[in-house]
């Protein structure tokens, strides 16, 4: 009886253990494939809902305004929290590194793509236009971030206009400096007088330790129609 | 344990066998809609902005 008993507690502990070795199996097919899997499906609706609503806004939602123009962009509207913001290129991460950039740096907005922190600058604007990034999961979009290099092109389209940044540099820093996202960065409450570009990211990859950011400066803007004509 | 499940699951060997796979699958399904994504939340990297 006692010899029995022992037998079945064995029996289910030993049971108990291997599901769980599947079930955290699973979790690491799901964290590094699956998450990837339904990023990119979202992507897929992103750049259809960006490239319907970007050149000519179908419906302007009620919380519609005017962009602030800089540099007389299309009238497009205010985008919701997850909703298709920009698109954003950046050649020295590959020829096909293509990601709709949505509304909203909250985990849930983030689960789709990279996320435009939405208190920061419109692309083209004066001031810091923001980005937020997977590092690792959810497509990984900002994966290689530290590969960029002084010089290099970010291509950021919204509202009919492609402006494009160049890299000026990066660093690492802690994840509550908050100061890399002001309108100058890194001199809170200063005017800013100029258009930058700041990306952030987790770092090291696979952490939440630190923060990487990239910061760039505005070189040029064009028309999107003309630009993206060309796109490969 | 799933000696015990396999024995209360009813009908013969291939409705069992059926049975099994659904309820496999249902779990998998699960895990991956609602406790996965809950999970993943508190996974280093997940937080990739400054606040």
């Amino acid at each position: 009886m006692t010899a029995d008993r022992v037998r079945a507690v064995v029996g289910v502990t030993g049971e108990l253990l291997i599901t769980a070795g599947v079930v955290i199996g699973l979790f690491a097919v799901y964290t590094l494939f699956w998450t990837g899997v339904e990023t990119a499906g979202e992507q897929d609706d992103l750049q259809r809902e960006f490239e319907a609503a970007d050149p000519q806004p179908p419906e302007p939602t009620a919380q519609a305004a005017p962009p602030e123009t800089a540099l007389a962009p299309l009238e497009v509207p205010e985008p919701l929290p997850g909703d298709a913001y920009a698109r954003m290129r950046i050649p020295r991460l590959g020829e096909d590194w293509s990601w709709i950039i949505v509304q909203g740096v909250d985990l849930s907005d983030l689960t789709r793509g990279p996320g435009h922190y939405p208190d920061s600058a419109e692309p083209g604007q004066v001031g810091n236009f923001a980005v937020a990034g997977h590092r690792a999961t959810y497509g990984e979009p900002f994966a290689h971030l530290d590969r960029l290099e002084p010089g290099d092109e970010i291509r950021v389209e919204r509202a009919g206009l492609e402006h494009v940044y160049r890299v000026t540099t990066s660093y690492i820093t802690g994840p509550d400096d908050v100061d890399v996202v002001a309108p100058v960065p890194r001199e809170p409450g200063a005017a800013p007088r100029t258009e930058v570009i700041t990306l952030t990211t987790c770092h090291p990859r696979w952490s939440s330790e630190e923060r990487l950011i990239v910061h760039g400066v505005l070189d040029g803007t064009a028309s999107s129609t003309t630009s993206s004509g060309t796109e490969s | 344990m799933y000696g015990w499940i396999w024995n209360h699951l009813p009908g013969p060997t291939p409705v069992r066998v059926l049975l099994t796979l659904v309820l496999v699958a249902a779990i998998v399904a699960l895990l991956f809609t609602v406790v996965f994504p809950w999970a993943v939340t508190w996974l280093p990297g997940q937080d990739v902005s400054v606040e």
